[in-house]
Formats: structure tokens, sequence, C-alpha cells
């Protein structure tokens, strides 16, 4: 189960209260390693919420949790993860002349490593 | 203070009222703090969003050394001649962060610098740097949030998800508060949120438009040349992803508002365009001043990332990403920004202050920074990815919990913070009070061509 997404690292509520109670806490930890991926890709590729996978480009790699979203809540072909540590790992320090490293919209590929401990059901598409 | 409080038990109990909220760039200054003072922790934080709880309500006074060297507890100033002895040895050292602290701490950094011939470089350069770039370009045309909050009509977030990142601006100055000129709230204002994905901000919108990743340079393009008298083109929907009607309806509620106003986040300057897509963006805004008034700011993100700027600029004439070494300040983007100057391996030396490279900044970078090539001082209220990898690291007090100061909030409104509780450890202002002196008298020493001959 292996496959192609556009990767767009932002900041959540989450991430942010996380970030208060501290970086090397287990909460912030988790927040940071949570990819959200759209109903759609998750059932093309195969995975469930929960599922742990590797996703890499060529600056590096790093193993995060899926998480599917509802349809609409995040195009298809794409995934969000808060930013942290593992994002981190997947950014080029090029920056085109500006100071800042283009940090929103990398290609990774996805791979599907091992079922998640608690089985999750992915979440049905409203419409369905 | 008060006496026995009957429901939680404090005995010693004070009320911190108008207390300044720093974790984001709202700076909401309406915070009632409750303290306890003998466990010297914070107990409640009246109408303080998630984010801000989440900031006063976890904060403690941790059982940690001030200063250590190499991961061993030493004296602080000892660490502070380590730290001013790192920069002075230095070819290359930059000093990187700022945003978490008071402009009175910031102030102290520019000039540090001057006198090793270092670079200083705050957050927005991996923020709104190229906003701040595009400032220059095309100038800002820019408000206050009471001027938002009194009579803006039109409000518009474009690749920001302030719903999770500034969770209080709709509430305290742009969607629901009543104005003067907008007596019914949000019932007065039409909001409109652009982004890549339907985010929780997108909950409050009137009009939510998903914008095709990468392509909000168009979207805006095609808004200026309807500015002109161009017509949206009739692949509008294959260039943005938005159909053509919902483009001219916008731009119609755009030029036919009262007072119009644009946020804008780093899904702009993060994405492929950066400074193009901000500056596409302010000068929309200026455009839409033939038919209306109509205004744009960055969401900004850290409590005092604002202030750095300031600070920076009325010291150097420019706001990050400003090199010494000529004796001067020179400001080049891509060339002195901490990123560039990690990735290419050219920094011997980096002093980052409330500030966590280790943690957010791209591989390459923090490889180098980690690297036995370069030498990492770090000075910061908690423990971070930044703060256990560095030979030297400081630990100082919390900004607006512990220590007072001036801090801007996002719209560059100077605010006076009232700190609930002392801390043991040290304030950023007298850890960089102290290292400034010492970089200055080492600069003396040894005769730099470019050293502070008066320390002010």
């Amino acid at each position: 189960m292996k496959g192609k997404l556009i990767l767009i690292p932002g900041r959540s509520a989450k991430q942010g209260v996380g970030l208060n109670k501290g970086k090397l806490k287990d909460e912030y930890k988790k927040v940071t390693t949570t990819l959200e991926v759209s109903f759609e890709d998750m059932k093309s590729l195969g995975l469930e919420t929960g599922d742990h996978v590797k996703i890499s480009n060529e600056i590096g790699e790093t193993n995060v949790i899926v998480k599917g979203l509802r349809e609409g809540k995040i195009p298809e072909g794409y995934a969000f993860i808060p930013y942290g540590p593992p994002s981190s790992c997947l950014f080029d320090g090029e920056t085109c002349a500006s100071g800042m490293p283009e940090s929103k919209g990398m290609k990774i590929d996805i791979e599907f490593i091992k079922k998640g401990e608690k089985k999750k059901t992915t979440l049905p598409p409203l419409n369905s | 203070m008060s006496a026995a409080s009957k429901d939680n038990k404090i005995v010693n109990e004070k009320i911190v009222e108008n207390a300044t909220c720093t974790f984001c760039g709202c700076c909401c200054d309406d915070i009632t703090l409750t303290v306890d003072m003998d466990k010297k922790v914070i107990t409640k934080a009246q109408d303080a969003c998630i984010l801000g709880k989440a900031w006063f309500l976890n904060h403690v006074i941790e059982d940690k050394p001030i200063a250590r060297i190499d991961g061993k507890e030493v004296a602080l100033d000892d660490a502070i001649d380590e730290a001013a002895k790192v920069l002075m040895d230095a070819k290359f050292p930059i000093l990187y962060g700022m945003s978490d602290t008071i402009c009175e701490a910031q102030r102290q950094c520019a000039p540090m610098m001057d006198d090793c011939g270092g670079t200083i470089d705050t957050t927005t350069s991996v923020c709104h740097g190229p906003s701040g770039m595009a400032f220059q370009g095309v100038g800002e045309p820019s408000m206050t949030l009471g001027e938002v909050k009194n009579r803006a009509d039109f409000v518009m977030y474009w690749g920001g998800n302030p719903a999770e990142a500034h969770p209080r601006h709709f509430a305290r100055y742009a969607v629901t508060p009543k104005g003067m000129f907008t007596p019914n709230g949000k019932d007065d204002r039409t909001v409109v949120i652009v982004d890549v994905r339907q985010t929780k901000t997108a909950g409050v919108a009137d009009i939510f438009l998903q914008v095709k990743p990468g392509k909000d340079f168009e979207l805006l393009w095609m808004l200026r040349a309807a500015c002109k008298g161009a017509a949206i083109p009739d692949n509008c929907k294959e260039l943005c992803g938005i159909e053509k009607d919902v483009v001219e309806d916008l731009f119609d509620k755009m030029k036919n508002c009262k007072y119009g106003v644009i946020f804008f986040g780093m899904g702009l300057t993060m994405s492929r365009g950066r400074h193009f897509n901000s500056g596409a963006l302010m000068a929309l805004a200026t455009d839409l001043n033939e038919f209306t008034h109509f205004v744009a700011k960055p969401a900004r993100g850290h409590g005092n990332v604002t202030g750095a700027d300031n600070v920076v600029s009325w010291q150097t004439g420019y706001p990050f990403g400003v090199n010494f070494s000529r004796g001067h300040p020179r400001f080049n983007p891509g060339e002195f920004t901490t990123v560039d100057t990690l990735t290419r391996g050219e920094a011997d030396a980096a002093i980052v202050i409330a500030s966590d490279p280790v943690a957010n900044f791209p591989k390459p970078a923090i490889d180098h920074i980690t690297s036995d090539k370069c030498k990492l001082i770090s000075i910061d209220t908690k423990q971070t990815p930044t703060s256990e990898a560095a030979h030297v690291s400081i630990q100082t007090s919390t900004y607006g919990i512990n220590t007072g100061g001036t801090v801007y909030r996002m719209d560059d409104v100077p605010i006076s913070l009232r700190p609930a509780f002392d801390s043991p450890f040290p304030s950023d202002l007298e850890v960089l009070t102290k290292l400034r002196k010492k970089v200055n008298e080492l600069s003396k020493k040894a005769n730099r061509p470019y050293a502070t001959k008066k320390y002010i």
C-alpha cells in the first residue's frame, strides 16, 4: 500500500495546547505525528484511521499515524499535519532567496507500515 | 490579595485584572487571572481562549537549573561568560528568535550582534518574512484592530485558520463584536474565507472559497485585473478552482462594501510564490481603494513577533535578516536569514532566544545547528529540543506571567504587560543585558574596528 500525496503542514489548536504543556511531552508528540488524509485517499490507499504509515520525500522520512477526514474537509490528493519535528523532517532548506523554506505543498510518498494498536473505523462520507 | 477562598481553598489568592495573554499575536489584554501565590500557579484564566488557558494554566515554576553548559549546571554568570566567548570567537555568529520576549529584551540584541559582527534574524523570516519583503515593494494598507471592530463590514481571511491559531480574533476584533458603525455585530458584516482546506474557520464564513492549492496568486491577480476593468476569465475555475460567477460576486461585494479588510496567513507566505502572494494581496487591497476603503494585515502568530519586527526595524532600518559584518546593517533575505545560513553551513555559532528551531526548521538546517560545526546557545523559558541540544542553555522567566514589559499586538499597537507572580528564573532582559555588556567588553578588548565605543 503505497501512494503519493501533497503535504500541507499548519497550525492546529491541539498543537498549540500541546506545546504549552511541553514539547517533550507525549501530548505534543501525539498531535504532531497525526497525518490527516481525505476519506477518498484513505480508501484508495487501503488505510484506516490509526494505521502507522511512513511519509517521505527526497529530504527525509518520518513515521506518523493516519487519520481520515470527512469528504470535502481536505482536497483529494492532499494531507495535513500540524507543525512539529515530524513535518520538519520533510522541509527542504532551499528558500529561493526569501528566507522562507517552502513549507506547504511538498510532494510526499506514503507507505503503510502496520495496523494501529487500537483499530478504529474510517469515517464514512456524510452523503453515503 | 484576598483572604481564604472557600471554593478552591486558596489561602493566598491574587487576582490580576486586564492581564495580557502573549501566546498569539492577538495579545488579548482583558484576561482576569486567579493566582495561587503559595503554589505559584494560575488557577483560572477568565475570558482566555483554549490556547490562552493552555498558556496560563500550564505555567509552572520548573525545578530545573537556571544555566547549563553541555548539560551540566553552572552559575548564570559563567554561562553568560561562555556564551559571550562563543559569540566573539565565531566567524559568522547568528542570533535568531525573539518573538516570545518583551521589546525591552529584544532591544539588547541588535547592538550585541553589531559588536560581534554577526547577523540578527527574527522568527518572522519563517513566518511573515515574505510579507515583510512585500511591504517594501508595494506598501502596507494598514489599520488597527479597533478600526476593524468599529468600521469593517467586509472581513476576509485568506490562507489562515484563526479559529485554531487566533481563537478570539473573531469575537474581539473582526466578526462578532458590535462596533460604532457595526451595531449588529456579525449581521452587519460579510465574512469570506479563502483557503485550500475547509478548516474550522470556514464555519464562520458567509462565503467559503476553496482555492486550488498553489493558485492564490492567480485568484488575487484576477481580482486586481477586475479593479482595472478587466473581465473575470471564462476559464476561472480551471485557473484557481472557483467558478467565474462566484468570483464576480465576490468582487462586487468587495468594491461595494464601506470598509473592507483582508487578514492573511501563512497559506500565502509559506507556499510557492511567497512574497509575490503577499504583495499581490496588499496591492489588491490598495487597488480597491479606487472604490471604497480597503485595508490588509498579516495575522501574526507569536505574542511579540510584531514587536521583534518593530524593534529590529527602528534599530537597524530592516525587520529581519540583518548582517553587521561590515560595520553597518545590511538586509538580504536568502543570504542573512537563519534557515539559509544554517542550511549552507555558514553559521559557526547560533544564539536562539525564545524560539525552537530544532523542532521547526527544515532538516538540513537542524542537522547543521545541532552539529559540532555550530555552537548553540539557547535562552528560553521552557525545555525544548533546542534547549536540550544547546552547548549553553539558560532558562528564563516567562513574559506576561512572571515579568512585565512591552509587546506589540499584530496591528502594531504596543501593550504593557501585567505579570501574575515572580519567578526564581532571571528575566530575558536581565540575561540579555548582561550578555550584551560582556560581548561589548570583549569586543573592545579585541579592538574590533566596529565595537560600540560607548556602552549605551
